[in-house]
């Protein structure tokens, strides 16, 4: 594979981002590589059907059935397969408990890794270089500015993910949710609390 | 030495800005369709995910860094099909044929999208290698972090955990080797592990003397302690 090219080629196609996509898609698609009804399909799978509705929903029953978080925590993938959240950058799953002890916070320095079929398509700020460049050498300021402050003796252990393994935090429970049943609690786990830039909401509490 | 994109731990970028949570998940419409093409183009299997991750960090610096995110995407996957042959400069260029592209019997159609996204593209293979350390075990990483087989060559070794002692936390198994499978050299499967590091091993100034920063990384980027 060739690698470093005196000129790149995508300095060919129209400057302004969405007519350079509209070019390429146009030329892809009078050749038959590319089907629309195909990229609209993808499309509508990400913008509407997968998100973190799904992480949430495997954080709220992880919170109410040990057995299901002992063998979560243990071995992901084959808890998360039987629920049907499987494939595309989210081949190889890792679930990280947050204690009282450690808080766990996942990051992409390289570049944007992160767990599509339990979170959806990574936010803005998560793909960012300030945050990509800060999470694993000042993790505690990131963390001042989504509002979170950690106690002294509450450990950060930020993960990195540098291969094709995902990760997803396990944020710890809320107090006064003992009552709740599934979706209730489901309701209080926002995506960041699950990448570790937010902790869950308490009961009556706005997600953030 | 390094590339653009192996910002771990740079100074200088100023605040991150949380977007709301019921910010669009597509900003603009174009970023889902730059998404769409980009995923698209990889289901005619003429490169793996280790080439594109590499064809985005082979962007000039200045490109890299001026380029938002999806404008990266559409950039590399340009660069990628040229590469490839997929593509002429011609095309590009607006001035190519628009007759049925040999590999137009691959395309990816609507009917196939669900099953190409749960297939996925995992990374874990049996063989290679047998696992060299254990969880606990003390190693230290490869330094400079450069890819030993090809020079300016992709790797998954940041520069900011290059020479830096840590621990086995984890073994996840026998992953393919990106420093390889990006340049066409093989799968080259190895023992991937995950490995804590002390902040102090990898900042003059951490913030917490118990705070930890875990990577990914293969046996052949680790030696013993």
């Amino acid at each position: 594979m060739p690698h470093d090219l005196p000129d790149h080629p995508h300095a060919h196609l129209p400057p302004d981002p969405a007519l350079r996509v509209k070019a390429l898609e146009t030329i892809l698609t009078a050749k038959g590589l590319v089907d629309p009804a195909a990229l609209e399909e993808i499309i509508d799978t990400y913008q509407n059907r997968i998100g973190p509705q799904n992480g949430a929903r495997v954080v709220a029953r992880a919170w109410r059935d040990p057995a299901f978080k002992a063998a979560l925590l243990a071995d992901a993938d084959p808890v998360l397969a039987e629920l049907g959240y499987y494939g595309r950058q989210g081949e190889h799953m890792v679930v990280v408990e947050n204690t009282p002890q450690r808080h766990n916070m996942i990051v992409c320095t390289l570049c944007s890794c992160y767990p599509w079929p339990l979170l959806g398509i990574p936010p803005g700020w998560y793909k960012s270089d300030a945050y990509r460049a800060r999470a694993v050498r000042e993790p505690r300021k990131v963390l001042a500015e989504f509002g979170v402050a950690l106690p002294p003796e509450t450990a950060v252990r930020v993960w990195d993910s540098t291969a094709e393994v995902r990760y997803l935090v396990l944020p710890m429970r809320p107090k006064g949710t003992e009552g709740l049943d599934e979706a209730a609690l489901a309701a209080l786990v926002s995506r960041d609390s699950m990448i570790g830039t937010a902790l869950p909401a308490a009961p009556g509490q706005a997600q953030p | 030495m390094t590339r653009v994109h192996d910002m771990g731990g740079r100074f200088g970028d100023g605040p991150v800005r949380p977007e709301a949570a019921d910010a669009p998940v597509f900003a603009q419409d174009w970023h889902g369709r730059a998404l769409a093409v980009t995923l698209a183009c990889g289901a005619l299997g003429q490169w793996n995910i280790d080439v594109s991750r590499h064809a985005r960090e082979r962007l000039s610096p200045g490109d890299y860094s001026r380029f938002s995110y999806y404008e990266k995407w559409i950039a590399a996957l340009a660069d990628l099909l040229v590469e490839t042959g997929v593509l002429s400069e011609a095309d590009l260029q607006g001035k190519g044929t628009a007759e049925l592209h040999a590999l137009a019997g691959r395309a990816l159609q609507a009917q196939d999208v669900a099953a190409a996204l749960a297939r996925g593209g995992p990374a874990a293979r049996d063989g290679g290698p047998a696992p060299r350390f254990s969880p606990g075990q003390a190693v230290r990483t490869r330094r400079p972090a450069e890819n030993v087989l090809m020079p300016g060559g992709h790797t998954r070794l940041p520069r900011y955990a290059a020479g830096a002692c840590g621990q086995i936390l984890r073994l996840h198994g026998s992953h393919v080797l990106p420093d390889s499978n990006a340049h066409g050299l093989g799968e080259a499967p190895e023992p991937l592990y995950a490995v804590r590091f002390a902040a102090s091993q990898l900042w003059a100034h951490p913030e917490h003397p118990d705070d930890e920063v875990v990577l990914d990384l293969w046996q052949s980027y680790l030696e013993p302690l």
